[in-house]
């Protein structure tokens, strides 16, 4: 099962909510410090995917492994544990909470495990550090003490993906990254998620974008009604018949 | 125990299960359609019994005194929703939910002021005589109340499901939000949907105090509570399962007072209503599961 | 001090007690309207330790916290299925039935209640009133709370970003009971005499409107919602008659005002002049 280069495997997966396949048999692997994209057209059962990846659902058949290692089954947060974190279509970040308290929320708590119960205060140390560093990536320092609901989208979506990252994942979940972006925030965060690639994480993205698709992602898979219909090289399919032919007059 | 008195018993069960269906589906308005547990409801029903009973000693014919405990529940609903829910519609439910706790407190001290705390009863010659079945006596009151609440029930029914207003009430109840792209005025149709709950919770009242021949300023509490579990049992979003759930829980209640003691019975129904939220929470009657309501 | 003030001023630390035990259950989203159930047993357990076993108090406090503790981690597990009102209604019905439970518990007296224990000073009272105030208050600013928050803010976020938030719920469910079991044991060494109705839903309200009342988002709200809880209708008293009615129209007027109850972060944070950040 462990095939040193690949990173995470859907295997045969299936899902069926109450008679209806949303997933049949769909099988993807995500290589290790590479890009992935999922495309396909709404409805085609992508952010099922992610849902069955992150354990927010289980598959009705199939396997999931990561690293060598099952995943099918566990709780979603085994599952982050487990080296997964993902963003959501619809921005979830929590309401009560400033930009710099989502930095410090997702990180694992090392040493003692009577730290947890004492003021954040007295055990400010690595959590703090790695918060800073997260800050000054996504260039969030002057936000640090705003309600992170309160600033606007594009800020919202760095701060949902500043906490994703501050769980140390291995593999990185974007749905839909760059919705209601414009072309200059688009871009910098293609500049942002080949960095991060470069320093060892593998990314998954959903994306509606075509563009922004073909030249970030070293792998494609495509999905229609809930089916793998094509996979490979951005080339191969931009050029595969059978993805025209599902795309034909619902793709811009 | 004999057939007489069982039957007795029946009787007795289905006429207090045909009150606690009035309040649960009073309850179940407010609830289906905003989401939001109107805890006014419980003493709506009682200053509805309170006037009821004060226009029957003033020597009202029966119907003027239902119409009246009916007429002042619903305009006092309205009070309610216009002060207590409006303003709160944003809010997380459990904040309008505490603004009808006040005016719980408000009516209970002022029908504590204006009745006495202590319990009114009612005079024998104004209860109506008993109709006899060989050793079973079913005082007529008993099937007025039972009679009054199918009336009530089937009224209420033929609004919800063959009326345009219902249609709206039902729209709402459905999807705020798409009701009003509709065209639906929300607003108009929550403060009609607070009548409605008004209008049952103030007929109950004056049928459960006939019923009981008297009444107290505190009789919403704990009638009210149980009209929770019976909406529960019913299933809240159901709005019908009360018509089964009610006489179910008015005959269990009747049953576990004649087997294990009449303090055993809160025990029984609020432990049905807890396992039916946890197994069930669609209700009984079952139907589309539905969804855990919005986060408090 | 005169026995009247004494008096309120015991009454408002076990109502914050109460208040408290809400107050960390409502901080993971969780609303519960049967607070009241878990004051019963920590008052019917203690009173027992005390009286029929002749455990000094505090070790019989600890005790029925212990206990209720457990009892509160059980009704977590089934709590985890409910949510809002459907969790808010269930809870209702729990504490309706340790009530109908202690109504029929002849050995402690049923219906007529249970007495012989000792009173209990005002100093004892705030003395566990005082500390477990501090200790939510410091919990407050620790790495676990932040994980409460987040089970609050958006549990399916919390989590996916690795946070077990079944367990924190369990735990808060736990936590609380443990907490009301120490105002209901406090409760019945202060009255020397309890009986079910004493531990019905009105309670459970009260406890509820504390919180409310006095902010929900930070510990202190609890002690602010209850000292007006009990020294409001001390203060309408020349209203006679009509004093609760004012009580409820304030009531109203306050959640229409300051939906968020009078002490929120904000205030909190200026009133302590917290620094900025940490």
């Amino acid at each position: 099962m462990s095939n040193p280069g690949i990173l995470l495997s859907l295997i045969d997966v299936t899902r069926t909510f109450g008679g209806v396949q949303a997933l049949s048999n769909v099988s993807l692997d995500v290589h290790a410090g590479g890009i992935t994209g999922i495309i396909g057209p709404n409805g085609a059962g992508k952010t099922t995917t992610f849902n069955i990846i992150t354990g927010a659902y289980e598959p009705t058949a199939g396997e999931i492994y990561l690293s060598g290692q099952r995943m099918t089954g566990l709780r979603p947060y085994q599952i982050a544990r487990a080296g997964i974190a993902r963003t959501f279509q619809n921005i979830r970040l929590f309401s009560s909470m400033t930009v710099w308290e989502h930095l410090l929320v997702a990180q694992r708590p090392k040493g003692a495990a009577l730290s947890r119960f004492l003021p954040a205060g007295l055990s400010k140390t690595q959590a703090a550090v790695e918060a800073e560093r997260a800050l000054t990536f996504f260039g969030l320092e002057k936000f640090r003490d705003r309600p992170a609901r309160s600033l606007p989208y594009g800020l919202q979506r760095k701060v949902e993906m500043a906490r994703a990252l501050t769980a140390k994942p291995h593999l990185l979940l974007l749905d839909e990254p760059i919705a209601g972006m414009n072309h200059e925030e688009a871009e910098e965060l293609r500049l942002l998620l080949l960095k991060l690639c470069q320093d060892g994480l593998s990314i998954l993205l959903i994306e509606h974008d075509m563009t922004f698709v073909m030249n970030l992602c070293e792998r494609l898979y495509v999905l229609d009604f809930g089916r793998l219909i094509a996979k490979g090289t951005p080339d191969e399919v931009r050029t595969d018949p059978v993805v025209l032919d599902a795309y034909l007059g619902s793709e811009a | 125990m004999s057939g007489a008195l069982l039957l007795q018993q029946v009787v007795n069960g289905l006429t207090l299960g045909a009150v606690y269906t009035l309040i649960a589906l009073s309850f179940s308005l407010v609830m289906g359609i905003l989401g939001i547990l109107n805890l006014a409801i419980a003493e709506l029903f009682m200053i509805g019994g309170y006037v009821g009973f004060t226009l029957i000693m003033a020597g009202a014919p029966l119907p003027v005194a239902i119409i009246g405990g009916m007429v002042v529940a619903a305009a006092v609903s309205v009070v309610i929703e216009k002060i207590g829910y409006e303003p709160l519609r944003d809010a997380p439910a459990i904040t309008p939910m505490l603004s009808t706790l006040g005016f719980s407190i408000i009516l209970q001290n002022i029908a504590t002021n204006l009745w006495g705390s202590d319990p009114l009863q009612l005079p024998d010659d104004r209860l109506g005589s008993r109709i006899a079945l060989g050793e079973v006596s079913i005082g007529t009151m008993q099937l007025l109340v039972i009679g009054a609440s199918i009336f009530l029930v089937a009224a209420l029914a033929f609004i919800i499901q063959r009326t345009t207003l219902g249609r709206a009430l039902r729209a709402v109840a459905e999807n705020r939000d798409v009701a009003r792209l509709l065209g639906v005025r929300a607003n108009h149709i929550l403060l009609i949907a607070f009548i409605l709950s008004g209008v049952m919770a103030g007929a109950a009242g004056v049928l459960i105090s006939l019923h009981y021949a008297a009444i107290t300023p505190y009789i919403g509490v704990e009638t009210g509570l149980k009209a929770i579990a019976v909406m529960v049992v019913g299933g809240v979003t159901r709005t019908w399962g009360a018509l089964l759930a009610g006489p179910l829980i008015g005959l269990a209640e009747v049953a576990t007072i004649s087997y294990g003691g009449s303090q055993i019975r809160d025990f029984v129904v609020y432990g049905l209503m807890i396992l039916i939220l946890l197994v069930r929470p669609q209700g009984l009657l079952g139907g589309a599961r539905s969804d855990h309501g919005p986060r408090v | 001090m005169s026995t009247y003030y004494a008096g309120l001023l015991a009454d408002t630390g076990i109502l914050m007690l109460g208040a408290l035990s809400v107050y960390i259950i409502l901080a993971t989203g969780q609303l519960s309207l049967g607070n009241a159930g878990f004051m019963g047993i920590g008052a019917y357990v203690a009173s027992w330790l005390t009286v029929e076993v002749g455990l000094p108090l505090t070790a019989a406090l600890l005790i029925a916290a212990v206990f209720a503790g457990i009892v509160g981690v059980v009704i977590g597990f089934p709590a985890l299925r409910l949510k809002g009102i459907y969790l808010a209604m269930a809870t209702l019905g729990f504490g309706e039935m340790v009530r109908s439970f202690f109504l029929n518990f002849e050995p402690m007296g049923g219906a007529g209640g249970f007495s012989g224990m000792a009173h209990v000073s005002v100093g004892y009272i705030w003395l566990w009133a005082g500390g477990v105030l501090i200790l939510v208050s410091v919990l407050e600013r620790s790495r676990l709370w932040l994980e409460i928050r987040a089970t609050h803010d958006d549990e399916t976020a919390a989590s996916l970003v690795g946070l077990n938030t079944t367990a924190t719920k369990i735990g808060a469910f736990g936590f609380g009971a443990a907490v009301a079991a120490i105002a209901g044991g406090l409760f019945a060494h202060h009255q020397v005499y309890i009986e079910p109705a004493n531990f019905g839903f009105e309670r459970s309200i009260d406890l509820v409107l504390a919180v409310i009342l006095g902010g929900s988002t930070v510990a202190p709200g609890a002690l602010v919602g209850a000292a007006l809880l009990v020294m409001l209708p001390e203060t309408l008293r020349f209203l006679a008659d009509w004093r609760l009615a004012a009580f409820g129209t304030l009531l109203i007027l306050v959640l229409l005002v300051r939906r968020q109850g009078i002490l929120d972060r904000g205030l909190f944070r200026m009133l302590t002049l917290r620094r900025q950040g940490t």
